[in-house]
């Protein structure tokens, strides 16, 4: 016969105090184990809504990222016309040759620099890119020294607002626009036309082009065909691809490291659940003595422990995540190493991360409660009996 | 004396209790000290820098580079003394995970700007007479098991193509902050071959590096250096060396308060464990802490044993804790020495940790001591553990 689960439940509420700080403890450590699956959750999401299938990407073979390729015009034109390009529905082809390059803004709370991307892009770019919404203000005028800026981007570096100027390549350039790219890393771009930027920076030659398949499964056909032709130098990759490669580093870093804490750290509050636990059965060895001689067994009691245990845990668990739901108001932003520049995403919750924090927290309760459950079931009757007195 | 042992006592009475908690506060006060050694770690060069060196960049960023005829300029700036062209390779060694600095440099100035990389004078003069060497730092020739004469592979990825490099040179640090993992190779190199491939990228150098004979005056110096090229094609952006290296520090601040924050989050949980502990011990003790009382013993008496314990068990906690740490950030930082080529325990973090410990123990004994030294004798006689 199982113990009553209310004989359970009141033993945590009888040491309030103990109760409260061994739960903290462990709350603690799931609300560190929650923010980094949160963490990487919203990297992953933003590289997910920044590359689509249907586009391809082609940039110089050998570099790594758009800031590192040059594109000279012959080769993007070579691109531009291969039959897999898609075609709007005014025949036009839904194609962008772009330049990329980093500029290094301050950042307006701290005057600190960080590196930007600055983007110059073709006419297409925003059929090209549906996620891409102009929110404030309006679009640059092509051939125009204006640019549009990530709404993010305006708002945390200085130069970058609607209104304000930035100079670079021997121009003053107006910021006429805010978009919200959604979640994708675009937010943390700055667009202009290509060919000003081209001008300006004194290049001859773009960084990449992006174009719309038309058909997604086409992109085998186009890749073997135009990294085979011996007047290219080029490589192509899916968009989706090209973003997740370029941020596979940072999630791996930002995984590994929190992985490696929330183990380092659960083996503390895991002590400290095994400590209370231990006292609770020292405190109670009178009454298991009594639950034995009422006929209960021992698989009961260590039932019981262990059910008080990972009530603990839960609890601890459900604090944490608590806590760790309010981590998704703020944003977070750092630079990619791999890309060299600023990167914004933010902490997003899933149902998923919800369900791995209560699980580590239970396996926290269950690897603090086990050996003190242990005990409590090892019990003899008339020993424990006689402990009370 | 007296009330000394009876601490001792007391703190080893529940052994079980005691262990757990000491290898509680091990695990903390370890954990806060590799995490406090990491941040170190992206410190490390900007605790490298040298005031005596200026680094002169495009005001743009980075990316873009700086025409070959700014070299003179910068020379005849008063107070300049040396000037290197320094170029970033950002070459692959086999895989993207072996990363590593490769610089293209002028290596007669670069040697001189930089007189903690010791060099022995015959491989400085063999690397001087191979268009093709290399010069690579201790650690990283012990990462990769490269000896003297070791030709290295590097595929370029802003230089595109297939790059070999000879050592003939293995510097090593004069301290041990000094960054012994970068790869240094001679400029002229890497500009003739730019110079074939693509002529329009030739003739252009990453940054300057300017040696000033005089530290005090790097502001003004680096001001003059600037307006020279105002309103020109390439600005520049001239910064003292700690500057320069801060900036990519800031680049990542955000992962670096995190780490900082979540460091003082084990000590916060810990802490609720230390203090479960002594809330536990002091309940348990409520009826001997009367009996004291009514044997004349005052409330301060009562509260400095509680204290006495929380300190005893927080000082064997954070002694081994410490003394652990020494080998663990050994072992952590060979593992990772290409992440972190400067990995090291400072006097800073193990004073760090003592801070903590004894903050620890003090909190936790906060909250017991004070309900211990209220107790009535009637009532504490009274209460069952």
């Amino acid at each position: 016969m199982a113990i009553p689960f209310s004989y359970v439940v009141r033993n945590l509420g009888v040491r309030k105090v103990t109760t409260a700080l061994t739960a903290s403890g462990l709350a603690l450590v799931v609300y560190v184990f929650a923010t980094v699956l949160m963490l990487d959750e919203g990297l992953r999401q933003t590289l997910v809504d920044t590359g689509s299938r249907d586009n391809a990407v082609v940039i110089r073979r050998g570099a790594e990222t758009e800031v590192q390729s040059v594109v000279d015009r012959m080769q993007a034109d070579v691109v531009e016309s291969q039959p897999e390009v898609a075609l709007g529905p005014s025949g036009e082809r839904l194609i962008s040759k772009e330049t990329v390059v980093l500029i290094s803004l301050n950042k307006r709370a701290s005057a600190k620099p960080s590196n930007v991307i600055i983007r110059g892009v073709g006419p297409q770019a925003l059929t090209l890119r549906p996620q891409v919404r102009l929110v404030e203000g309006r679009m640059f005028r092509p051939g125009s020294s204006e640019i549009i800026a990530g709404r993010a981007i305006g708002q945390r570096f200085a130069g970058a607002g609607i209104g304000e100027t930035l100079r670079f390549g021997m121009r003053d350039w107006t910021v006429v626009g805010y978009f919200d790219a959604g979640h994708s890393g675009f937010n943390s771009e700055i667009w202009g036309d290509a060919d000003q930027l081209i001008q300006a920076f004194r290049r001859n030659a773009y960084s990449s082009v992006i174009f719309r398949l038309t058909d997604p499964d086409a992109l085998d056909a186009v890749k073997a065909s135009l990294e085979s032709d011996p007047r290219l130098t080029v490589e192509l990759k899916r968009e989706s691809t090209f973003y997740a490669e370029q941020s596979e580093q940072l999630s791996a870093f930002i995984r590994y490291l929190g992985l490696t804490l929330s183990v380092i750290f659960s083996s503390g509050a895991t002590i400290g659940a095994m400590i209370t636990m231990y006292a609770s059965v020292a405190n109670r060895t009178g009454e298991i003595g009594t639950l034995r001689a009422l006929g209960f067994r021992r698989a009961s009691i260590l039932w019981a422990f262990l059910l008080e245990s990972l009530l603990l845990g839960l609890l601890g668990g459900m604090l944490g995540v608590a806590l760790a739901s309010l981590m998704q108001w703020v944003s977070f932003s750092t630079t990619n190493f791999q890309t060299f520049s600023e990167l914004a995403f933010s902490f997003s919750l899933t149902a998923r991360i919800v369900v791995e924090s209560l699980i580590f927290s239970l396996i926290m309760g269950l690897a603090g409660g086990f050996l003190p459950a242990f005990r409590a079931a090892r019990l003899k009757i008339v020993d424990s009996l006689r402990a009370a007195q | 004396m007296y009330l000394l042992k009876l601490i001792f006592r007391n703190a080893f009475r529940h052994k079980l209790r005691t262990a757990l908690t000491v290898l509680g506060i091990v695990i903390a006060v370890l954990a806060f000290g590799l995490l406090q050694t990491v941040i170190d770690a992206w410190y490390a060069g900007v605790e490298a820098s040298s005031s005596a060196r200026l680094i002169t960049r495009n005001a743009i960023s980075l990316v873009f580079p700086l025409p070959i005829t700014y070299e003179d300029k910068i020379r005849r700036v008063p107070g300049v003394r040396t000037v290197s062209r320094s170029n970033w390779f950002g070459g692959i060694y086999i895989d993207k995970r072996n990363f590593f600095a490769q610089f293209a440099a002028d290596a007669q100035p670069f040697f001189e700007l930089y007189p903690e990389y010791r060099l022995r004078p015959e491989q400085m003069k063999a690397f001087m007479l191979d268009r093709k060497g290399c010069v690579v730092g201790r650690k990283l020739a012990q990462t990769y098991g490269w000896k003297l004469g070791d030709t290295i592979p590097l595929r370029g990825t802003i230089f595109p193509g297939n790059w070999e490099f000879v050592i003939r040179g293995i510097y090593e640090g004069a301290e041990a902050k000094t960054d012994e993992s970068q790869f240094i190779f001679h400029w002229e190199y890497l500009n003739e071959y730019i110079k074939k491939t693509s002529p329009r990228r030739a003739n252009q150098v990453g940054i300057y590096l300017v040696g000033i004979a005089d530290s005090d005056r790097a502001a003004e110096i680096s001001r003059e250096i600037d307006a020279i090229f105002r309103n020109s094609l390439a600005e520049t952006l001239t910064e003292t060396e700690k500057a320069f290296a801060l900036g990519f520090v800031s680049m990542v601040e955000a992962i670096v308060a995190a780490i900082r924050i979540v460091s003082f989050v084990i000590i916060v949980i810990i802490m609720a464990v230390m203090a479960n502990t002594m809330a536990m011990s002091a309940r348990e003790r409520t009826a001997e802490y009367a009996t004291l009382k009514a044997l004349g013993f005052g409330p301060a008496y009562v509260q400095a044993l509680i204290y006495g314990e929380s300190l005893l068990i927080c000082l064997c906690g954070g002694a081994l804790g410490i003394l652990a740490t020494f080998p663990l950030v050994g072992g952590f930082g060979a593992a990772m020495v290409k992440l972190f080529p400067v990995f090291q325990f400072s006097w800073n973090t193990l004073a760090m940790q003592v801070g903590a410990v004894l903050v620890m123990a003090i909190v936790a004994a906060v909250v017991p001591a004070l309900r211990a030294s209220r107790v009535r004798i009637a009532q504490g006689l009274r209460a069952i553990g």
